[in-house]
């Protein structure tokens, strides 16, 4: 491994901040030199990111490029990194969607534009932190400094009703680390009773150590830790912060939100609930698949009747990420690959409409879907990409949402753990709601007469917007035909994480049927 | 020898190359020949390779006539590993070639018909995508990849009833009636899921061979087997629109005609057909199944049958006899005789496109005129198109020695040897209703008084038209005569041909006797009983007009229930769709969401705020306060020291 390898994912991680450091090094005055700045310097790490990805070792389920280093003498607390399949997809989506979204603010950003474009890059040095952290101290650090960038782009540049959106947000989200918190706590304590002597918060030190924790302190452990996660998917009930975040959030801040911090939840569920807790994912799975495969039906039903753009695209996510915890929960390899991948598809699809919805928001000042109708005359290029990404969120196949959607159902109708099929059974109904509220909010925009006259005077996607769709359009088809590509990243970590719940999960049905 | 299933990509790759040049590059190409052109050339190239590979197989071995065309792997995790491959054999070959050449002749007249619109280049764009999705699904060797087509054909379909976006249709959009199509045939597919999900989950496969080999061997009426056949019929209702689906199809017909001829006539609506007889040796093997398709399939013959006579959209009308024939195809699926079906999907295929299209003849050459009320007279004006159109309709009206006469038939004679009397009589009657309302349409449209506007004067329409015509009107005259059954002295050679494929299906029927007199006797009574239908037409609708109007009047209460189509529009609205929209606006929404659990967090914060606020309260900044409470405190720690 040469030097630069070795480093590697500390310099991805950080990377970022070589704009920060230039925007203010040479205090650029000019908005669009430091869009440009951070446009370049987003690309830069995304270049990276696919350096590592060609480096990395698709045959391996150990972590990779692991870099490690004692923060404190008597704990066990470390900047340690690595990777495996797991994180390597959703660094990618960061690195991938970053760039995509500063070139989507080039216009509609116009005060403040260093701070934004500082806070983009804080928000991306944040979000690959996450994924790359195999210390959960350092996981939660990344896990909370994320909200500081977040929490000033939907307050700065958010709309009318940010102020309120925001302390919702940071409350929302606080509540949950808190707990959290706790139970790292808890269990790096737990660590010095156990052969590694000391305080610890190394991941894989846990892993070990968890099969010891008590029965009942697995449970509250495993609550604690999934409830901050299922707020942050967010599993339906805690979902109420996300409609408002995203309706004030700026275009660039929703994408980022739906696109990559939403997924910060789920991958804990997959990284953190399933192998730390196995016996308590067992136990709670009922509730857990209860609440995911009711958000789902929820979320489409509230879509339908949504007015407003951004709203309506906000709770199609709650739905869709119902999908991607019935597929965490079932715990089948196919199901858990169809979540991941499914986390990459909302990423791409959702972040897309939200683009989108932000380009007519840009042209009208207005998202309600009854000030539109007839676009489709206007605005030719921008409907046809409206079109392919509605048909991506609807599932169909030959688009990334199939893929994904079909492992999750086909996964979750054979699960032992979910051990009853009327989970997939409801959620697949979710396939025919997402058809009716999004078909129906296309036909309302897109489709019928020009009523309203504006409409018929706004111009088309410029070729900075084009250039903004096209390469996610790109990955919707590429993954909807040959997913393997993909799918393969996450094969061999997927693989363990099912075979380590299958091999824990045997060993302790004793104590549930004692339960 | 050249082996021409090594080009079977080819038939795959022509439509989809079409498609993306006119979709990516089509508005910039300003001549309508050079992109009719092309997508003519990606939809019959297709039909050229598979011709040959057709011949091929004929010169083969019956039992070496199945062949399997890998390309790649589309989706490999865990146990699940899904291919795009090809099946090829008697019966997706058949299927091929029916799309592609019906589709070629479609296409090219197409160029003709829509002429001068402006999004000339997006109409064949989606014309070859279209082929592209349903070659897929008909040559798919696997369920997923069935799928893919079926719900391409289903975007297709949605795409192309929407295509004049911003028009009107009947008491609201073709936007409305686009959606509709969808969202109906996603309950449908709703279905078709959670049967690949049974199928996955009980036979670890979901390719063809694979899981009717495993399926095979379990018993008759196997509980499992049930579940699958009803969950994949549900999924057949949609795309064929059968009852309780079928609303969409009327709606349908707000797309441009070509497109009703192609895909809501010959081919996209005949894929539920075709998953049923692509999957007979497990529909075989559920009884009950098999007893709910014959039976939903008469009850949609005659019900879509009485409906359609009492329409006066010339488009309408067809349409509801399409769903009536599609009908006759389950009537035929579901007593077991699936060549049967086949059979009728091919006549069908060509009589009623040829229907389509010479329709669309009568309104282009009325300038979009389709009530038939207002039309009249056309024979002398449009010769070729009234010849045509009069073939078809007694094709399909089952007069010998047609094409319709022998497929109809030979369902009409299984059904009564291998279902019931029953299924027969409801059958014989359909027979009747749809002469009747067939002839209803010539005479109302070719003959009598000229009702159009005097403004308009009809003229033939261009070559490029008429010779679909008039090629399909040959197909539907002969297409038949591939099929002459034995008790006419034939040999049954397209039953003889697919055979292999309905092998395991034809081991499970009783056996019956053939009885050539029943046989005869049942040809006989169609025969007399469409003749009659004619007849009655005639004097109904050319002679008597009056007499069907006091027809109308005596019966207005039926004449109304039929007008409305049985209210099973408004049904669904008032039972399904209103309660939905009602439920999660007022309720989920405005209610629970925002009342309920925003409130919840929302009140709590407040909660915390109020409490915050009267401990504030405490913190007065007089410091005579502060005093005070200092010395009550130290008093009252005194006081608990000394007592």
């Amino acid at each position: 491994m040469t030097f630069i390898d070795q480093y590697i994912l500390s310099i991805l991680t950080f990377s970022p901040i070589i704009g920060v450091i230039i925007l203010f090094l040479f205090r650029v005055k000019n908005s669009i030199s430091s869009k440009t700045i951070g446009l370049i310097s987003s690309i830069i790490t995304f270049a990276i990111s696919i350096y590592i990805y060609s480096k990395f070792d698709l045959t391996q389920n150990a972590f990779q490029f692991v870099q490690a280093n004692q923060l404190f003498i008597d704990l066990d607390i470390k900047y340690a990194v690595g990777i495996d399949g797991l994180s390597l997809i959703l660094i990618l989506l960061t690195t991938f969607l970053t760039p995509i979204t500063i070139l989507s603010a080039f216009k509609s950003i116009e005060k403040r534009v260093n701070e934004f474009i500082v806070m983009m890059l804080m928000l991306e040095v944040g979000m690959i932190g996450v994924f790359v952290s195999t210390d959960l101290f350092l996981f939660y650090i990344f896990w909370e400094a994320i909200l500081i960038p977040m929490y000033f782009i939907i307050g700065i540049w958010g709309g009318q009703n940010r102020i309120y959106a925001t302390i919702k947000f940071f409350i929302f989200t606080m509540a949950g680390s808190l707990l959290m918190l706790v139970a790292i706590l808890w269990m790096g304590n737990y660590a010095v009773a156990q052969s590694i002597g000391k305080f610890s918060t190394d991941y894989l030190v846990l892993l070990e150590i968890a099969k010891s924790i008590p029965e009942n302190v697995q449970l509250y452990l495993f609550l604690a830790f999934t409830i901050s996660f299922a707020i942050k998917v967010p599993l339906f009930p805690l979902h109420t912060w996300l409609p408002d975040a995203h309706v004030e959030a700026p275009t660039a801040g929703s994408v980022i939100l739906a696109g990559v911090l939403l997924k910060m939840g789920t991958y804990g569920l997959v990284r953190f609930s399933l192998p730390l807790f196995p016996m308590a994912t067992i136990y709670f799975t009922p509730l857990f698949a209860t609440l995911a495969v009711f958000g789902i039906i929820y979320g489409a039903l509230v879509s339908l009747v949504q007015t407003d753009l951004k709203k309506l695209v906000a709770y199609s996510s709650v739905s869709h990420l119902g999908f991607v915890v019935l597929g965490i929960f079932a715990a089948t390899e196919e199901s858990i690959q169809g979540s991941i991948l499914q986390m990459v598809n909302h990423g791409l699809s959702t972040g897309a409409l939200f683009l989108l919805v932000g380009m007519i928001y840009e042209r009208r000042h207005t998202r309600e879907i009854s000030d539109f109708g007839g676009l489709a005359k206007s605005i030719p290029i921008f409907s046809t990409f409206f079109m392919i990404v509605t048909l991506s969120s609807i599932g169909l196949p030959g688009l990334n949402g199939f893929v994904g959607e079909f492992l999750i159902l086909v996964g979750s109708f054979n699960s032992s753990n979910l051990n009853s099929n009327w989970f997939t059974i409801f959620a697949t109904s979710g396939v025919i709601l997402s058809a009716v509220y999004m078909l129906w909010m296309f036909q309302r925009v897109i489709f019928g007469k020009i009523k309203n006259e504006a409409n018929s005077k706004i111009s088309d996607l410029s070729k900075r917007e084009v250039a903004v769709l096209v390469p996610i359009i790109i990955f919707i088809i590429w993954i909807g035909v040959y997913p393997t590509t993909f799918l393969s990243i996450s094969s061999n970590s997927t693989k363990k994480v099912v075979a380590y719940f299958e091999k824990n999960n045997q060993s302790q049905t004793m104590f549930l049927e004692n339960k | 020898m050249v082996n021409y299933i090594n080009y079977t990509s080819l038939i795959l790759i022509f439509p989809l190359i079409g498609f993306l040049i006119n979709g990516v590059f089509g508005s910039k190409l300003k001549s309508e020949k050079l992109i009719g052109s092309i997508s003519v050339l990606g939809v019959s190239i297709p039909f050229f390779i598979s011709s040959l590979i057709l011949i091929q197989m004929l010169s083969s071995n019956i039992d070496e006539r199945l062949y399997i065309v890998n390309l790649f792997s589309w989706i490999d995790v865990g146990s699940l590993k899904i291919n795009v491959s090809y099946l090829i054999d008697e019966l997706s070959i058949i299927m091929t070639l029916i799309v592609t050449g019906v589709g070629a002749l479609i296409h090219i007249y197409a160029i003709g018909y829509m002429h001068g619109d402006k999004s000339f280049w997006r109409f064949f764009a989606y014309l070859n995508l279209f082929i592209f999705a349903m070659l897929n699904l008909v040559l798919a060797d696997n369920f997923l990849l069935m799928f893919l087509g079926w719900e391409g054909v289903g975007l297709c379909s949605y795409l192309l009833i929407g295509f004049w976006y911003d028009r009107n249709f009947d008491k609201s959009t073709t936007a409305d009636a686009a959606k509709k199509a969808f969202i109906v045939n996603r309950i449908g597919d709703f279905g078709f899921l959670i049967a690949l999900f049974l199928i996955f989950t009980n036979f670890g496969s979901l390719e063809f061979v694979d899981v009717i080999t495993q399926a095979s061997v379990l018993q008759s009426g196997d509980e499992l087997l049930t579940a699958i056949t009803l969950l994949l019929f549900l999924g057949a209702t949609g795309k064929s629109a059968q009852i309780p689906l079928f609303v969409w199809l009327p709606d349908a017909m707000a797309g441009p005609t070509p497109v009703s001829a192609l895909i809501h006539a010959a081919t996209m609506v005949t894929a539920g057909v075709y998953l049923l007889a692509r999957t007979s040796a497990i529909f075989i093997l559920a009884p009950f199944t098999m007893n709910v398709v014959a039976i939903i399939g008469i009850t949609t013959a005659i019900f879509a049958g009485t409906i359609g006579l009492v329409q006066n959209d010339i488009k309408k009308v067809l349409a509801y006899s399409t769903i009536s024939q599609l009908g006759y195809m389950f009537l035929a699926c579901g007593v077991g005789a699936f060549s049967a079906a086949i059979f009728h999907l091919m006549t069908h295929a060509f009589f009623k496109a040829l229907l389509f299209l010479a329709a669309g003849s009568v309104i282009h050459a009325l300038h979009h005129e389709q009530d038939i009320y207002k039309m009249g007279g056309l024979k002398k004006y449009l010769p070729i198109t009234f010849f045509t159109f009069l073939i078809a309709a007694l094709a399909i009206s089952g007069i010998p020695p047609l094409s319709g006469f022998f497929s109809k038939d030979e369902i009409l004679y299984k059904a009564f040897s291998f279902g019931s009397f029953w299924y027969w009589f409801f059958g014989f009657i359909g027979a009747g209703l749809t002469t009747l309302y067939m002839m209803r349409l010539v005479y109302l449209t070719f003959y009598g008084n000229e009702n159009f506007d005097d403004s308009i004067k009809p003229h033939e329409s261009p070559k490029v038209m008429t010779i679909p015509l008039i090629v399909l009107a040959i197909l539907s005259a002969i297409g038949g005569l591939i099929g002459i059954p034995h008790a006419l002295g034939g040999t049954n050679y397209f039953e003889e041909f697919l055979e292999p494929v309905f092998k395991t299906s034809n081991s499970q029927l009783p056996f019956v006797f053939e009885n050539i007199t029943t046989e005869y006797l049942l040809m006989a009574l169609s025969v007399a009983i469409s003749i009659c239908a004619i007849w009655y037409a005639r004097n109904l609708f050319l002679q008597n007009l009056k007499k069907s109007e006091l027809i109308k009047n005596k019966f207005s209460s039926a004449h109304n229930i039929l007008v409305n189509k049985y209210f099973v529009d408004e049904f669904y609205e008032k039972i399904f769709i209103n309660p939905i929209k009602k439920l999660s606006d007022s309720f989920l929404w405005k209610w629970f969401d925002i009342k309920i659990i925003d409130g919840l967090i929302n009140n709590s914060a407040k909660f915390i705020q109020y409490l915050s606020s009267v401990l504030v309260k405490v913190q007065t900044g007089v410091t005579e306060n502060y005093v005070q409470i200092f010395v009550l405190g130290v008093t009252l720690i005194l006081l608990k020291i000394i007592l």
